[in-house]
């Protein structure tokens, strides 16, 4: 089993370990899933996700183009240190994988799940590996530090962040070793992800801890991103949904939709003609929590889809979901039936995220989709 | 109020006359995490021992809760549906689940004191 950079910190602050992707992971510290949630929401947290692949690729504009017939976004049209949710795709439509993609001044920095990393190398290389340099870093780590203080916390001890603009990114310095920040996070909240060589993580997250944050574990990371509405690979995602039936639309490039890109014929297709399934909140109307495979059926007794995540939500303070429903029955407010344990149990179908800020500052804190 | 027993199950059972007090226990709730969810057996139902009485669930997953012998439910804490954090913070005391009129008192000779408990509950540490 790997282990984080970070594992000896997560044994001092009392982890509860995991094994998630290959990793060691702490899924919770002593004060519990619930309270951390609460934290993130109202102060601060910091997440350590260095089992999460930091991708570099070198190399300029003809990069971009071979880039371009791979992902499905408009990457020439992108600034430098900007960002872009974007997916490894499937010939047949569906989704290796769900990524963020940074253009840097020599190249681009691709942040990809822990347990597809591997795979993602593997099949950039077989497109592209003889033209350019490609490598998987096993040096970096990855945090992030998410919740309405984080940007006061972060700016104590790397000056200028707060300028960062969402999906944004900066080089900066922390004990004269670059560092590489950007707005962003997968919490709901403004936040900042931080690449950071493996030998100052520590002492760079001790200083985050000194100045008030606090260490959130997966168990939260987890209701956080699902109170938000944000796909998790491997239950929301996976090799056989596309990005269309994901309800993810707004992250393919309009100005791509014609071109060719793996799948690009059935996800025009989609585009174009509409889904036959597509990915809905769900709202049971009682305290049930209606889990991951849970079955969705309509008022007859039809099955009309499947849970894919479910969960109790803390700032929701109650049990949320997502899943896949036949499209006829997508529409907000529309009652449909979970099975759990053998009890059929009424829901609505409703918007995301469940969870919404009311941000003070318009431009500077956004929150992706 | 007798000495509490245990189940491998990890719950409690205290019994008073013919009725017995059933929850989860400390180490159970640990194990857990935060509780917030928590279904109930019906009253006047009848249950039998090792046998599934209610769901617990923490953020993390669901789990069964059992009951160590059988009888007829008589009672059942609503409290814990309404808060089901009562479980965490007093799992042994306001967290009780529900209540059984004993149909076999000799069933109670199936399970653990305290200590033994204690001791299983350790050596099956995941």
């Amino acid at each position: 089993m790997k282990k984080t950079p970070l594992y000896n910190l997560h044994q001092k602050y009392k982890a509860k370990f995991v094994q998630f992707a290959g990793y060691e992971m702490p899924i919770q510290y002593e004060t519990g899933i619930v309270k951390e949630h609460i934290t993130t929401r109202n102060a601060s947290g910091i997440f350590d996700v260095s089992h999460m692949g930091q991708l570099f690729l070198k190399g300029g504009d003809e990069l971009t183009n071979d880039l371009q017939k791979i992902f499905p976004i408009d990457l020439a049209k992108i600034s430098i240190n900007q960002s872009k949710y974007s997916f490894l795709m499937k010939e047949n439509g569906g989704i290796y994988d769900d990524l963020i993609i940074t253009k840097l001044k020599d190249g681009y920095m691709i942040i990809l799940n822990a347990a597809c990393k591997e795979t993602d190398l593997n099949i950039l290389k077989k497109k592209i590996g003889e033209k350019y340099q490609i490598n998987l870093s096993d040096n970096l780590s990855l945090i992030a530090i998410q919740g309405p203080k984080a940007k006061d916390v972060l700016e104590k001890i790397v000056p200028g962040v707060i300028k960062l603009k969402f999906m944004n990114g900066s080089q900066f310095k922390y004990n004269d070793l670059d560092i590489y920040i950007t707005r962003s996070g997968y919490t709901g909240e403004d936040g900042f992800e931080i690449s950071i060589n493996n030998k100052i993580v520590e002492s760079f997250v001790e200083k985050l801890i000194e100045n008030g944050s606090s260490m959130i574990g997966l168990g939260a990371r987890d209701t956080l991103r699902l109170e938000a509405g944000l796909c998790l690979y491997g239950h929301d995602l996976d090799e056989n949904t596309s990005p269309i039936e994901a309800n993810l639309k707004w992250a393919i490039s309009k100005s791509r939709i014609n071109d060719e890109f793996p799948g690009s014929e059935f996800i025009k297709k989609q585009y174009n003609e509409g889904v036959s399934k597509l990915r809905v909140g769900i709202k049971p109307d009682t305290k049930v929590i209606a889990r991951e495979s849970v079955k969705i059926f309509d008022g007859k007794n039809n099955e009309i889809g499947k849970v894919t995540s479910g969960t109790f939500g803390p700032s929701v303070n109650g049990p949320i979901a997502m899943g896949y429903i036949n499209n006829d029955f997508s529409k907000t407010n529309t009652k449909i039936f979970l099975e759990v344990r053998g009890k059929k149990v009424p829901a609505s179908i409703c918007k995301m995220p469940f969870y919404k800020k009311n941000y003070v500052k318009g431009g500077e804190d956004n929150v992706r989709s | 109020m007798s000495e509490v027993k245990f189940s491998k199950e990890h719950e409690w059972i205290t019994v008073e006359g013919e009725v017995a007090t059933i929850g989860i226990t400390k180490h159970a709730t640990e194990l857990l995490g935060d509780i917030v969810f928590a279904e109930l057996p019906e009253k006047g139902s009848n249950v039998n021992k090792d046998a599934t009485a209610g769901v617990v669930e923490s953020t993390k997953a669901a789990s069964d809760v059992y009951t160590p012998i059988s009888g007829e439910v008589v009672d059942t804490n609503q409290s814990i549906v309404d808060d089901p954090s009562k479980i965490n913070s007093d799992p042994e005391g306001d967290g009780w689940f529900f209540k059984l009129k004993i149909k076999d008192p000799a069933e109670m000779n199936t399970l653990m004191n305290r200590d033994e408990y204690y001791k299983f509950a350790k050596e099956n540490a995941s």
